[in-house]
């Protein structure tokens, strides 16, 4: 190819050079401040605060869990405004609050119902222009707010949502996970039953009626049934919030089941395991949490916990292996007075990577924030090194396992679980497209 | 109701099927003396009390309150009953004296605030975090009576065959008090015409405030009763408000011995769907309801001068 071709005019190499010089010198520019307002963008960060808004259960079932979630965001919001070190961690970019922008936290209860949380999140979309939602601790709600988010270009964190659906079947383009579900906590957990009970087991499910509920259960007993021979005797579906559940417990214990893996949540996870006490299911069934609900072990004691194995997303006692764990529970424990829960560390964590996308991205521009997610870097978290699945917007980290422990092991008054297994993530997730997840757009 | 996966659910066998009516029976007892507190209210001073579920809920924190500092249940019991029949007497000077004359919308709006003040005052108070109240060991000279008793063919925890019997003798307490003293036979004629009874010369006033104490008391004593099966949580009374209501519906407004038998079937309505699928056990309980609205518009002991 000659340097002199017939097509090497000077108006060609003007024009080149004039593209060159747009995509290189203003990428920001042609990205961000060209394009026309969306969601709450740019009317959301054009002060000197943004706003960032989170529904969760302060009432009903989930009421404890949603406390806990909430002291997450509180530390984080404090964190990323003062700088501290814990998120510069996470987020080095960060300076004080998020692209020199003080972060404002705006709290509604959700009572973990779907309609309250979505007409919550409306009002603060419309009234305080929000840039960032969050808040679950149901995967009803999550999934709900999901929809929310795409429809109104506004980006969503969930809180605590166990359901594969939520970055499955119903993700988003604008909705981000950070937290274990279903089917990591299946693929996690099964080979520790499998291996702790044997093969062949009869065993009956407790699960709620909703995503979280069917998803979990599905998973859970899917890996037991293909890998173990299990089989499902019975599976009692209760509503979210029932007020008794010796109904439920009397066709288990006359069911003939050898296991008795509890997929409720909440309240509702309490008083089903401790009236599954009461009717003698255990210790005469073993019991297993599936999907580990944070204070059960302090709510219903560590008699009953003692034993029980569960799949989590976080416990204290990680402090011992993770840096990052020791400075969170440290910082966390001073401020509130006892150790966090997994709720409040998905809390933390998913703001703290929020405020990393942002600054990375150096703009609010929502879809610029979302292709900063969708990099998949790698960056640091209390259980090691994490990084996005651009498909479907999941978190790419590990599971933990956890037993309860005796009461007489116990070394102080939380320490009610020892880590037995730390499982990468990379081996329990199932294929990006396994559950139906189509993102949706940018704009 | 589709589930991909399948429910599974049904465990039918004779066991489970008359284990599933001992459920229905402690339920029913339990719905029983509730709904017949929320029926004596209402038939006689004709206010709806959307705030009776909290009155549960408080029956059940102020026993354990008294379990904290007595370890004793009778004393939780004492305290749990007394406490709302205390609380259930200040209201109706307070506050509900003063809605008799005034629309029924303005007296369910009143009570529905009484019971959100009540719910979120124990939030504060006690956390959101549940309380346990342990049942109580009955020991017979050197036998401690164990917490699973067996029947021969299953077993069953006792304290449930317990609560059983003590709501039983409640019921008979009250029906005593109604049926068999001059009080109660003001507080049956004020049911069926208060106005007639205020000309007679009785201080009806002094009879709603009795009237509202002693329905208060009956769900704060379920509460209190009820506390050792259940974990205590300040939104307890919801769920209990509603199938009250049912029950009230199903025995007839106003009708104690209807609050009683529309108790037993809701409990046992409850509990033997339960064995087929849980998933229909309200479902079977409002289908009941209907049937009985469209038969029976009264109520199975209800009549049409108490509406």
């Amino acid at each position: 190819v000659s340097h002199n071709g017939p097509n090497r005019t000077r108006r060609n190499v003007l024009k080149a050079g004039g593209a060159v010089l747009a995509a290189t010198a203003f990428p920001r520019i042609s990205m961000a401040a060209d394009q026309p307002p969306i969601g709450t963008w740019p009317a959301g960060s054009s002060g000197s605060t943004v706003n960032i808004a989170a529904a969760v259960p302060r009432t009903g079932t989930y009421a404890v869990q949603g406390e806990d979630e909430l002291k997450g965001w509180q530390l984080a919001v404090e964190h990323i405004n003062s700088g501290h070190e814990l998120i510069k961690k996470i987020s080095p970019k960060t300076k004080q609050g998020v692209l020199g922008k003080k972060v404002n936290l705006l709290v509604a209860d959700s009572a973990a119902k779907p309609n309250e949380a979505v007409q919550a999140q409306q009002r603060f979309i419309s009234n305080d222009k929000v840039v960032l939602m969050t808040g679950s601790t149901s995967s009803a709600v999550a999934v709900a707010l999901n929809k929310l988010a795409q429809r109104e270009h506004v980006l969503y964190t969930s809180g605590i949502s166990g359901s594969n659906d939520t970055t499955g079947k119903d993700c988003v383009r604008y909705g981000f996970r950070q937290n274990f579900y279903g089917e990591t906590a299946a693929n996690a957990l099964g080979p520790v039953l499998l291996k702790t009970f044997g093969k062949n087991k009869k065993c009956a499910f407790m699960t709620p009626d909703y995503t979280y509920g069917h998803t979990v259960t599905k998973s859970m007993s899917d890996f037991l049934i293909k890998n173990g021979g299990w089989t499902m005797v019975t599976n009692q579906v209760s509503p979210l919030g029932a007020p008794d559940y010796s109904q439920y417990l009397t066709n288990i214990a006359n069911s003939g089941a050898e296991v008795l893996l509890n997929v409720n949540w909440g309240h509702d996870a309490v008083l089903s395991t401790q009236q599954a006490k009461q009717f003698g299911i255990i210790p005469k069934m073993k019991l297993v949490i599936p999907y580990q609900i944070p204070f059960i072990a302090k709510e219903v004691g560590p008699e009953l916990t003692a034993g029980v194995y569960s799949a989590t997303d976080f416990w204290w006692t990680l402090e011992d292996k993770f840096p990052l764990a020791k400075m969170f529970v440290d910082t966390f424990n001073k401020k509130f007075g006892y150790r966090p829960e997994w709720g409040a560390e998905n809390s933390y964590m998913s703001f703290a990577i929020w405020a990393r996308m942002v600054e990375e991205a150096g703009t609010f521009y929502p879809p610029a924030v979302i292709k900063t997610y969708e990099k998949g870097e790698t960056f640091p978290s209390f259980v090691g090194d994490v990084h996005f699945r651009p498909q479907d917007h999941q978190l790419v980290r590990p599971v933990i396992i956890v037993r309860g422990k005796d009461p007489k092991a116990m070394k102080n008054k939380e320490d009610f679980w020892e880590v037995t297994d730390i499982v990468p993530g990379d081996k329990v997730m199932q294929k990006p497209d396994a559950f139906g997840c189509k993102l949706g757009g940018y704009t | 109701l589709a589930h991909p996966e399948g429910r599974g659910s049904s465990v039918i066998n004779w066991v489970n099927l008359v284990s599933q009516m001992f459920n229905g029976l402690v339920l029913g007892v339990l719905l029983a003396l509730i709904s017949s507190g929320l029926t004596i209210i209402y038939g006689t001073l004709g206010v709806l009390n959307l705030a009776h579920g909290a009155m549960f809920m408080l029956g059940g924190y102020a026993g354990f309150v008294a379990y904290q500092f007595t370890g004793s249940y009778i004393a939780a019991v004492a305290a749990g009953t007394l406490f709302v029949a205390l609380v259930g007497v200040v209201l109706e000077l307070a506050v509900i004296r003063h809605f008799y004359s005034r629309p029924s919308e303005d007296q369910l709006l009143v009570t529905f605030g009484i019971g959100i003040v009540f719910v979120e005052a124990a939030r504060l108070a006690f956390g959101s975090l549940s309380k346990q109240v342990p049942p109580p060991a009955i020991h017979l000279g050197d036998f401690t009576v164990p917490p699973i008793v067996s029947l021969g063919f299953m077993f069953y925890p006792t304290y449930r065959l317990e609560v059983v019997g003590i709501v039983a003798v409640a019921l008979l307490i009250l029906f005593i008090v109604l049926y068999r003293t001059r009080i109660g036979m003001i507080v049956r004629a004020g049911i069926e015409d208060s106005g007639m009874v205020g000309a007679l010369g009785i201080n009806v006033y002094r009879v709603f405030m009795l009237v509202f104490g002693i329905g208060a008391m009956a769900a704060g004593f379920a509460g209190i009763v009820n506390a050792p099966v259940v974990s205590l949580t300040p939104d307890m009374g919801e769920a209990i408000l509603v199938q009250t209501f049912v029950v009230v519906v199903i025995g007839g407004v106003g009708s104690f011995p209807g609050a009683v038998l529309g108790g037993l079937i809701a409990g046992e309505i409850i509990s033997i769907t339960a064995m087929v699928d849980p998933a229909y056990s309200y479902v079977m309980l409002f289908a009941a309801m209907t049937i009985v609205l469209l038969v029976r518009p009264h109520g199975l002991l209800g009549t049409a001068t108490r509406e």
